[in-house]
């Protein structure tokens, strides 16, 4: 259920500690498992405290802590918008406000095709190019005016044929 | 055309938040514009140099571990993650002779709201961080050492990763570095989305694969650390500074910034200017002058209110900052913190309750959960600004807000605590007509908010 490559990417990470501390590896692992996977399943939770050495519930509480592990399947591309008030002065809180209408989910929610996940998340760390968006937690958007959100949703839709 | 190179259309550039020419003598983001982030580029701008000096590479006699810390001392370098505690104090503090692992942690977990610096830093000038982190472990006895970098850029942590295995090829980490007989091994790690792992205890849990829970204090990281072991953790910008002050000394750092208050400082700048961006000047810069570079209040608007230091930092109003300098002394004297040097700056169509309802919401999100006076009282402190701005606040809300923010300031293990319960405070205490008129009127006295 992991792939090899995967499995390499674990075991890179593993080699940046002390051989007594595999579990320092974990929030890498679990980032690599969501990667591959979309989300972080118990089985796979299970397989990384195996892979680690962890009591499996250990692991739980690293999936469970974090904001960005998905402890549930999420559309194929989830978009995290920022709307803490640095954002919140520059049009965050209207970026998200249009996502909603755009993709006609609320927050939290996925969109009927699966294609879309729309969460409202806290400080990304990109304040000055705000309105910032995430997606699928490694690509940073950023000045996400409404024109450059139409773009990216469409451009999205196109290339999964879903326009 | 895939969904990478589509994402990629809206990557940020850096030029308009970090390769301007409104940076005043800049030390880590000069000559910076995107490409010569490598370590070819960074040789050619002096790049490790510095670490070649204490090496004694070059003909220069080689520096020993406490010249090193005594001219870090000299220089005034003050961390720049927020709290501002000298840097070459703090080194001081770490046991040299320790039988076993010590380590080194770079802070560059990033998440205060209002901070985007050592993104760009990481990003632009990646190189500059690993030899300060270099110098600092060979000043420390240090052989091992960690890069914590917030999850949310894993595009910045994927730069530092490949300019880490440049630095290794190039013989600047790993064995022997340079020749000297020296070691220092060093990697990067990555956090997942929480904002309590830029508290340095609770980087370590993090780092240690737990959740990340801040740790009682003391003992200090200096005493019991990483794995348990003697650690210094400093921020990115601190370690970025250190080149600099090696190659040109102590009173020259010091020279640049103002008394007690060394060198030049990144401010980001977010909110209500017509420049956002990143500002690297000198410490004691006018915060007119900064505002300045940042192009002004948008829209010919007028200043009302900045947050000098972080969503953490006690507001200021337009008076108040106008007459300060920024750093760490004026700003502390005009009653606020200067912090990760995070500017958010407010116009005059903003409502002050909007504001602090969004921030208050921030920190019951973020809030660990182990104390019971954050826990409970940053949900209390949301649900009372929500309600008020709402609409549906009560007379005696404004003083239960005090109460409850009094009453979680100072008992807490971290410092979260006070960050959730200053901002409230200063709001109170500067902007109480705006709050009485939402309750009294169930609507805002500032009807914009655009």
């Amino acid at each position: 259920m992991i792939s090899e490559k995967s499995k390499a990417a674990f075991a890179k990470e593993v080699a940046k500690y002390p051989a007594d501390q595999r579990q320092s590896a974990v929030m890498a692992c679990l980032r690599i498992v969501q990667q591959e996977h979309g989300w972080v399943s118990r089985e796979s939770e299970k397989f990384v405290a195996d892979y680690l050495g962890m009591a499996p519930m250990a692991v739980h509480e690293v999936t469970s802590f974090y904001n960005m592990y998905n402890q549930r399947p999420v559309g194929k591309y989830k978009l995290n918008v920022c709307t803490n008030l640095p954002c919140q002065l520059r049009n965050g809180a209207r970026a998200m406000a249009y996502l909603k209408d755009k993709l006609g989910v609320d927050n939290n929610q996925t969109t009927a095709d699966g294609l879309f996940t729309l969460q409202e998340c806290e400080c990304l760390g990109a304040c000055a190019d705000a309105p910032v968006m995430l997606v699928n937690d490694t690509n940073m958007c950023s000045f996400m005016s409404d024109d450059k959100l139409d773009q990216l949703v469409n451009g999205l839709r196109a290339l999964e044929g879903k326009a | 055309m895939n969904s990478e190179s589509l994402l990629a259309q809206f990557q940020a550039t850096g030029v308009q938040t970090c390769f301007h020419n409104r940076h005043i003598n800049p030390q880590i983001l000069a000559d910076l514009n995107g490409a010569n982030w490598r370590l070819k580029d960074y040789e050619a701008r002096g790049g490790y140099q510095a670490l070649r000096q204490v090496l004694g590479q070059g003909g220069a006699p080689t520096m020993t571990p406490d010249q090193v810390i005594a001219v870090v001392k000299e220089s005034s370098l003050r961390g720049r993650g927020g709290a501002g505690f000298p840097t070459g104090l703090k080194w001081s503090f770490m046991p040299r002779q320790f039988p076993g692992p010590k380590y080194l942690v770079c802070n560059s977990d990033e998440g205060e709201p209002g901070t985007c610096k050592d993104r760009d830093i990481m990003e632009f000038n990646p190189h500059i961080v690993i030899e300060g982190m270099i110098i600092a472990a060979y000043a420390m006895g240090i052989a091992v050492g960690y890069n914590y970098i917030h999850g949310e850029i894993f595009h910045t942590y994927q730069r530092f990763e490949e300019a880490l295995d440049e630095a290794r090829a190039a013989g600047y980490l790993g064995d022997n570095i340079l020749g000297s007989g020296y070691n220092f091994q060093l990697h990067a790690a990555h956090g997942f989305g929480a904002y309590i792992c830029g508290e340095e205890t609770g980087l370590l849990e993090s780092l240690e694969g737990k959740k990340g829970q801040p740790r009682f204090k003391p003992p200090f990281p200096a005493s019991f650390g990483l794995y348990g072991k003697p650690t210094t953790i400093n921020n990115t910008e601190t370690f970025a500074a250190v080149p600099w002050i090696i190659r040109n000394g102590g009173p020259a750092y010091v020279a640049c910034g103002k008394p007690n208050n060394g060198g030049t400082k990144i401010y980001s700048v977010s909110g209500d200017v017509e420049l956002p961006g990143n500002y690297e000047v000198p410490m004691g810069t006018p915060f007119a002058r900064l505002l300045e570079l940042a192009g002004g209040v948008r829209k010919g608007r007028q200043l009302k209110a900045v947050i000098p230091g972080g969503s953490s930092s006690p507001v200021l109003p337009a008076d108040i900052i106008m007459d300060c300098t920024m750093d760490y002394d004026s700003i502390a004297k005009a009653g606020s913190m200067l912090g990760s040097g995070a500017v958010i700056v407010m116009d005059d169509s903003r409502c002050m309750v909007k504001s602090l309802q969004r921030l208050s919401y921030f920190y019951m999100h973020e809030s660990c959960g182990q104390c019971t006076p954050c826990r409970e009282g940053t949900g209390w402190l949301s649900r009372v600004v929500d309600r008020i701005e709402t609409g549906h606040g009560k007379p005696a809300d404004m003083e239960l807000l005090n109460s409850v923010a009094e009453n979680i300031q100072g008992r807490t293990i971290c410092a979260l605590g006070d960050a959730a319960a200053m901002p409230v405070r200063a709001m109170l205490r500067h902007f109480m007509p705006e709050f009485e008129y939402h309750v009294v009127h169930k609507t805002c006295m500032v009807p914009a908010y655009v």
